[in-house]
């Protein structure tokens, strides 16, 4: 078990120093000079000479990345050009707002999506089971600034239950969390629908059956945990599109997150500020998708054993 | 249990499906999927005849009747610029079907390629490839996209490349595991051992055999290039003015947001359409051509 | 037979199968009677009806598949059309089940003992210690090596004997009157097959409990069961005691099902087969289901459908041949 961990940790560094080099080589493959890209072409040859000394631009590329490597293993990020504050502190400073909104995503995606594909399961084939996985397939394929808009106009402004924007209070979470969380809500439950459709036509749910439990309790005690399973692994799905979503609900609501940096980072051609927030993000990606790996293979038994 | 006796009795009485049954199933049995594609097929049919379609030139400006509520005249109302909202919804329909199909298609080619060498030559030519597709994998699409965004500026031809390059990563995974199990088939064995060539077999032999999965596979990356290219232009770096892109009417109309909702509404309703068909062919397709899929 | 009691008794049951292209009468009018503590053979090629006889009784057959006429009685309650919620109470208690396939009938998520203490707790009120040291006690008696160990096993940990010995644990728990075994063996090998017939044989024999054995294989037939029904296409074509029907069997489609069996004291150059297939359920001859492969069918079978009748004491024939006997079934 222990070598296993280790053995899936060794596989994520290489990916992870693949990702950040991708990164790095994308932001700097500008045709000319990234310098220039970075201020705009009407700024003063000399300033941006000055920028791509102080910022090491003029050095070969494969300089540049190992000196990026060894900082960003200290902890620094590099300094961003625009707000002229370490890169890794502004990322730190819009981190919890993020996960605040991520996690209460979460929560919201899951108790729905759980529900509804469990329901959906049940009622196989049936009104609500068509239903269910129409309005999971429509939460899927709803734009997340189309969510937000809607929720924001119903319910900040037509029925002022909730602030319309802000941040600060659990209130003000609400509305961008169901926003988020909805996309996600759709396709958990349309996996947690298929999969327990597929666990149902198991042998032990014969079994079951025979040994005299009624359907609930087969469906309860014996399909739930193995059709569950699977979806913990797309627990690290969710948080790749969760951080994507995050980007345009942040937007809409005006949550200073991660997201927003990102955009920031665009807008304002702040490379440094950019690439740190897409290389912290996806570094979580990558140890979300780890944690959710190691997870699958502690709840399941035959890989548990496995190793 | 009752399945395997069902499955005996089926056989028994021979009840076989041809290909014929499985387009009369997706017409009887998913209605919705059939309707679906009516409805991509009547979309597709307004964005080529856009100029005919739409009762106004979507950039037709009239500050006269700047931000006119829904009426006789204008069905969905105008815009800050007095431009008709309907109109613009019809031309940002080529918007989004051309980001929808182009990219799609050659990402997707990009992608069945390095699948087919990867599981047909395996060894370092297949880690190689799927070690980068792990990276790529690793990203969200949408921060991916930004980043090359950043590098190329902002606009739709560089969402076009951006996407077009991005989205290659998953239909190789599905191709490689596909052509490995294929490549043992003693059709692919037979081939072989009358000396074919290697790209014969894997464009003649191997290719058709994935195309069920390809044809899923195509419907259901549609929406997902469609949210991309409007979540770009709705952040700002997509689409830039006064294109009719939809994620960009979106945001635009964000401002007018307590005022006049359909401004931004009604792009993002058209965006939602547009997908869930996509999405409920693509679901339809699936059912009958590929249920292995399913998992994915 | 009549003298004993009936523990279980199966009256003219039928069960169709509803499918897109007509109803498919899989069992077509099945009685069988099984006395207390008896093993009751139930033979056929596969699709004859053997396994849909079973869920049947067991009350597990599901759309679209259904019982539509014939009646199922337990111990002298008529259980055929029972609430959802009552036959749960007699499922795994007062009859139970043990399956084909011993690799995929266990949940593999849960350890081994549990599901079978949960077979216990469904039916008894008892605390869960007690409980586990029943499971522990039916482990010793299925012979499972480190009952302790076992417990906490993990179906996968096991092989497919020993698996098999945990469902027939799990079957046995609540010592029910009579266990439907379905194929019990056919997954196994034939040295784990004869541990398993034997164990199952002393189970019932020390607990009383009746078993209805449905095989194809008619060695493990005669190895075990005290009385047989030979099923063909949805019916029973000739039922009789074992020693009787190995003695003396009546029926063309039994004599060409023994004649099939390999025997080590004879040199053959090829094996007997019975000619053609398994006739297509929703289009059966008109006559006897079995004419179009009888090589004694004369024209009227092909006609008429035969009744069952007696021949002797106890052994009855769906054949026209000895239609000078007691007819048993109905009319």
């Amino acid at each position: 078990m222990f070598t296993k961990i280790l053995k899936r940790i060794a596989i994520s560094i290489p990916v992870l120093l693949g990702v950040v080099l991708a990164i790095f080589i994308m932001l700097r493959i500008v045709p000319g000079d990234p310098a220039t890209t970075m201020m705009g072409e009407h700024v003063n040859p000399a300033v941006i000479e000055k920028i791509s000394r102080e910022m090491g631009l003029d050095q070969p590329l494969y300089i540049q990345f190992f000196k990026y490597i060894g900082n960003a293993l200290r902890g620094d990020f590099g300094t961003s050009y625009r707000l002229n504050r370490n890169v890794a502190q502004i990322i730190l400073d819009s981190f919890p707002h993020t996960v605040r909104l991520s996690l209460l995503a979460a929560l919201v995606a899951w108790t729905i999506g759980v529900t509804a594909g469990v329901i959906a399961a049940i009622r196989q084939n049936r009104l609500l089971d068509r239903l269910f996985m129409g309005g999971a397939l429509m939460g899927v394929s709803m734009p997340v600034f189309m969510t937000a808009l809607i929720l924001q106009y119903v319910f900040a402004f037509k029925l002022k239950w909730f602030p319309v924007s802000g941040f600060d209070s659990l209130q003000a979470m609400i509305l961008p969390a169901i926003a988020l969380g909805w996309n996600s809500a759709g396709s958990i439950a349309r996996m947690t629908r298929s999969n327990l459709v597929e666990v149902m036509q198991n042998d032990f749910i014969r079994t079951a059956r025979a040994k005299g439990l009624r359907e609930n309790g087969v469906i309860v005690r014996h399909a739930l945990k193995n059709a569950m399973l699977p979806v913990v692994t797309m627990m690290a799905l969710q948080i790749s599109s969760m951080l994507s979503g995050a980007v345009l609900t942040e937007s809409v609501f005006g949550v200073p997150g991660i997201g927003r940096l990102a955009v920031n980072g665009i807008e304002t051609r702040d490379m440094p500020l950019l690439q740190g927030t897409v290389i912290f993000t996806t570094i979580l990606i990558i140890l979300g998708n780890l944690a959710a790996d190691l997870l699958y293979s502690v709840l399941d038994p035959r890989i548990r054993e496995s190793a | 249990m009752n399945d395997k006796i069902e499955k005996n009795i089926s056989s028994q009485i021979g009840e076989e499906d041809t290909w014929l049954d499985k387009g009369k199933t997706l017409v009887r049995q998913n209605k919705i999927a059939a309707f679906s594609a009516l409805v991509i097929l009547l979309i597709l049919l307004a964005a080529i005849f856009a100029p005919l379609v739409a009762p106004y030139d979507h950039l037709e400006q009239s500050l006269a009747d700047r931000l006119k509520d829904p009426s006789a005249a204008h069905w969905l109302g105008t815009d800050e610029l007095g431009r008709d909202v309907l109109s613009r919804i019809i031309f940002g329909a080529r918007i989004s079907l051309t980001i929808g199909l182009v990219p799609t298609l050659i990402s997707m080619a990009i992608g069945t390629v390095l699948g087919l060498c990867a599981g047909f030559y395996g060894g370092k030519t297949d880690f190689i490839i799927m070690r980068l597709a792990d990276v790529m994998l690793a990203f969200p699409s949408l921060l991916l996209a930004m980043v090359v965004m950043y590098t190329m500026g902002g606009g739709l031809v560089n969402i076009f490349i951006a996407l077009s390059l991005v989205n290659w990563a998953g239909t190789a995974r599905i191709v490689r595991s596909q052509t490995l199990s294929l490549k043992e088939k003693e059709f692919v064995e037979a081939a072989r051992s009358m000396g074919v060539g290697k790209w014969t077999i894997m464009f003649r032999h191997i290719l058709p055999n994935c195309l069920p999965s390809l044809i899923v596979l195509f419907t259901l990356n549609i929406p997902a290039a469609i949210l991309s290219e409007a979540s770009l232009s709705f952040l700002g770096i997509g689409a830039q003015p006064p294109s009719p892109s939809w994620g960009l009417m979106a945001v635009r109309g964000k401002k007018y947001l307590f005022s006049e909702p359909w401004l931004s509404i009604a792009p993002s309703a058209a965006i939602m359409v547009v997908v869930l068909a996509f999405n409920f062919l693509g679901d339809g397709l699936r059912d009958i051509l590929d249920p292995y899929l399913k998992e994915q | 037979m009549c003298t004993q009691t009936l523990v279980l008794d199966i009256r003219n049951l039928k069960s169709h199968f509803f499918t897109a292209k007509g109803e498919v009468p899989a069992v077509d009018g099945v009685s069988i009677q099984v006395p207390a503590g008896k093993i009751i053979g139930l033979v056929g090629e596969s699709g004859c009806g053997k396994s849909m006889t079973a869920m049947s009784i067991m009350g597990l057959l599901r759309y679209p598949g259904k019982i539509v006429d014939g009646t199922i009685t337990l111990d002298g309650r008529d259980i055929t059309h029972l609430r959802p919620k009552e036959l749960a109470k007699i499922r795994g208690n007062e009859i139970s089940m043990i399956f084909q396939e011993p690799m995929t009938s266990l949940n593999p998520v849960y350890p081994v003992g549990r599901q079978v203490q949960e077979a216990i707790l469904l039916h008894q009120k008892i605390p869960k210690e007690e409980a586990k040291k029943r499971v522990l006690e039916i482990f010793r008696a299925v012979g499972i090596p480190e009952p302790e160990k076992r417990y906490h096993s993990y179906p996968h940990q096991l092989s497919g004997g020993l698996r098999q010995r945990v469902m027939i644990g799990m079957a046995m728990v609540c010592r029910p009157k009579v266990m439907v075994a379905d194929e019990p063996t056919t997954a196994l090998d034939v040295t784990i097959e004869a541990q398993i017939l034997r164990l199952m044989k002393q189970l019932c024999d020390e607990q009383g409990t009746s078993i209805i054995l449905i095989t194809h294989n008619l060695g493990v037939v005669a190895e075990i069961c005290d009385y047989v029904y030979v099923m063909y296409a949805g019916k029973v074509m000739e039922q009789a005691e074992t020693f009787s029907l190995f003695e003396q069997a009546c029926h063309p489609y039994t004599q060409g099902l023994l004649q099939s069996i390999p025997k080590l004291d004879e040199k053959v150059e090829w094996l007997h087969t019975i000619k053609g297939v398994v006739p297509n359920l929703l289009h059966l001859p008109k006559g006897c289901s079995f004419c179009t492969r009888c090589s004694q069918a004369g024209r009227r079978c092909f006609e008429e459908q035969p009744g069952l009748y007696e021949t002797i004491q106890g052994h009855g024939v769906r054949c026209f041949q000895y239609e000078s006997g007691v007819r048993l079934d109905g009319e």
